[in-house]
């Protein structure tokens, strides 16, 4: 159960978790735009708002990501070996 | 009655293919964080290693998420609407000082006696009757609370999709219960946060939208000024200006209005709700040091002073921008919304289906029913807590296998979302959620807090005293509740003339006052605790190395909880003069 040496929390930190969501809606928003073209941001009196709030998305999720990468979780080495399973639930 | 599984006309929100992918993409999310958390745990301690090591922002975030429920964004959108500005009291009077109050001078104690739970706390510093007294309580408010929850979350469903309120009610119980079941304790921490950034992502759009609409700030003054007065809209000054907030007390008395807000919502509900609900300190006690314990609520404190910007705001946009809304606060009954007639519940609905084209109006929805599952979760899930642990094991079954318990707790859990479903009809009654719910605060959480401050600072408070203090002073509230004019809606009998938020605030005040005094009366008159038993859990009979963390002294200013605090109260104070 122990690992020898420490490892990054990789997938399960969850900056990139969130940074993958937001990342995801931005795309989304930003395609939605190009195919509705301008009905896409109707709504809302000539703002485009798909497209900026897409690009905004776009840009903080990547920015968690980034930041994920730039200074990852270490799992401590020491702690791994204390734990035991009661902790399930 | 026929029941209607598919779409039917006159939802008030047109959702589009993009918007059910967007929520889609967001439940596979939320599965996916309970699935891997469930298969992590059986081979690995990585995720809870990750979890623990996560830094301070991450806990801060959850302790504020857990909060940020359907009740919080609807029902301060709707104070917004109804009252205007001066609903910023709820953060600015309310949150924000008592969660640095936790955070700086209770949460040593907490951390430091080692109790997990305040029912815990209660039977350790009082013994069986107040223990029993406050876990009863908090199982009924947490049902009751569930299904105003459960309530908001059917009326969201049946908006969007057009389904009858009964059906909608039970498909959402439903979901709650696979998103308990399957997310678990583990995952819970990681699903709130990710629903913060989900949930600004859905409001900060649609109140920069909403402020272009009505031409800025200066637009949106000019128009609540125009609206003032007609009808149920309170006079321009009482809407945009938070003191003396005459129209949210509905005191007629500017220094009684003050003085209800401070004393009555800032110091006696709000302390109240959050140094003693456990929802709400289990997770700072999830750190690893008391340093971290305590810097959890003053970190949230952050983003709790700028919500109201987000909720409040488009509360006030929705009723000068939607008709609907603007329809009802002029006087008129408006057909529509999601009880059948327009309230201020609907504000936000509205306001979305106004200004969100298709897309974010799938991240509007996804941030709303994230926000409405996470908050009855965190009900239910305390509930079944309380009732297995503080309730069953203690009281009805005792020495069994934590395998009885579990079930026991599952059971529960399919039980409490019954419940709910009939508490959520219960919630129907009312025009504005806030009011039940601060009405149900006044009854559990004031005489808790009076109890739980007068048995950490006096030690000669004694167990009968704990627990008469506690009956005494919720039944008073109720008494209050009853004799004032409407908050009860029709049960209230009007023999005292105050209504609106103002009667939750004397109820809550009258609950402490009575506690206090008959808990000092009957100390005086019963034999107090030996102060061998005390440690830990009375200021004078604990260490001060027990509350302090030694290592703090070492960490940068802006990682140490006092500095911190400090510049949080600074922002309050100061928004409090801006506004």
């Amino acid at each position: 159960m122990s690992e020898a040496r420490p490892h990054t929390a990789g997938a399960f930190d969850i900056r990139n978790v969130i940074g993958v969501l937001l990342s995801l809606y931005g795309v989304i928003l930003l395609v939605t735009r190009l195919v509705y073209g301008d009905e896409g941001g109707e709504n809302s009196e000539g703002v485009n708002a798909n497209l900026w709030a897409g690009l905004a998305l776009l840009v903080v999720g990547a920015a968690f990501v980034v930041w994920a990468r730039w200074r990852p979780v270490r799992v401590p080495e020491e702690s791994t070996s204390q734990e035991d399973a009661s902790h399930d639930g | 009655m026929s029941v209607h599984l598919l779409p039917l006309a006159g939802t008030i929100i047109d959702a589009d293919v993009v918007d059910y992918l967007i929520i889609g993409l967001y439940f596979a999310f939320v599965l996916g964080i309970g699935l891997l958390a469930r298969r992590q745990v059986s081979d690995s301690m990585d995720f809870f290693l990750s979890g623990r090591s996560l830094p301070a922002w991450v806990t801060g975030l959850a302790f504020i998420s857990a909060n940020l429920g359907a009740v919080e964004i609807m029902g301060m959108s709707a104070n917004g609407a109804e009252f205007g500005l001066p609903a910023v009291h709820y953060f600015w009077i309310g949150a924000v000082p008592a969660m640095l109050f936790l955070g700086v001078v209770m949460m040593p104690f907490y951390y430091g006696s080692k109790v997990r739970s305040v029912p815990e706390f209660m039977f350790r510093r009082f013994g069986t009757g107040a223990h029993l007294v406050n876990s009863l309580s908090f199982a009924v408010a947490q049902l009751l609370i569930a299904g105003i929850n459960l309530y908001l979350l059917g009326t969201i469903i049946r908006a969007l999709l057009g389904w009858n309120l009964t059906v909608a009610l039970v498909v959402a119980a439903v979901i709650v219960l696979s998103y308990i079941t399957l997310g678990g304790l583990s995952a819970a921490i990681y699903n709130e946060v990710l629903q913060f950034f989900v949930i600004v992502a859905a409001l900060l759009p649609l109140t920069l939208l909403g402020l272009h609409q009505v031409g800025g700030w200066g637009g949106l003054k000019e128009q609540i000024t125009a609206n003032a007065g007609t009808g149920e809209a309170a006079p321009a000054s009482d809407q945009l200006s938070s003191w003396p907030g005459n129209a949210l007390t509905g005191f007629g008395s500017d220094f009684l209005s003050v003085l209800g807000i401070v004393l009555g919502l800032g110091f006696v509900l709000s302390f109240g709700y959050w140094t003693t609900n456990f929802v709400e300190v289990q997770r700072a006690m999830a750190t690893h040091s008391i340093s971290a314990a305590r810097k959890t609520p003053v970190i949230g404190s952050f983003p709790k002073i700028f919500i109201p910007f987000i909720t409040i705001l488009p509360g006030m946009i929705a009723a000068v921008a939607v008709t609907e809304i603007a329809g009802t606060k002029a006087g008129d009954e408006v057909t529509g919304g999601a009880g059948g007639t327009v309230d201020y519940n609907d504000s936000l609905i509205y306001l979305m289906r106004d200004l969100l084209p298709n897309g974010l109006l799938g991240i509007a929805i996804a941030g709303l029913l994230a926000a409405f599952m996470a908050g009855m979760a965190a009900n239910i899930s305390a509930f079944n807590t309380v009732l297995s642990y503080d309730l069953w094991e203690r009281y009805v079954v005792r020495d069994r296998s934590d395998d009885y318990y579990l079930k026991v707790g599952r059971i529960a859990t399919v039980a409490a979302a019954l419940i709910a479903i009939g508490t959520a009809q219960l919630a129907t009654n009312f025009s504005n959620i806030m009011d039940y719910l601060q009405t149900l605060f006044g009854f559990f959480n004031a005489p808790l807090f009076a109890t739980f401050i007068l048995g950490m600072f006096w030690k000669r408070m004694t167990a009968t005293a704990g627990w008469v203090g506690l009956v005494a002073g919720t039944l008073s509230a109720v008494l209050v509740a009853f004799l004032s004019e409407d908050a009860f809606g029709s049960a209230s009998l009007g023999v005292i003339g105050i209504s609106g938020q103002g009667a939750s605030f004397v109820a809550a005040g009258a609950a402490f006052v009575v506690d206090i005094v008959l808990s000092v009366v009957v100390s005086l008159l019963t034999t107090p605790k030996p102060a061998s038993e005390l440690r830990g859990l009375v200021y004078s009979e604990t260490p001060r190395e027990d509350l302090v963390d030694a290592d703090e002294a070492s960490l940068p200013w802006y990682q140490r909880t006092l500095p911190l605090a400090s510049i949080a109260l600074a922002l309050v104070v100061a928004l409090n003069f801006a506004f």
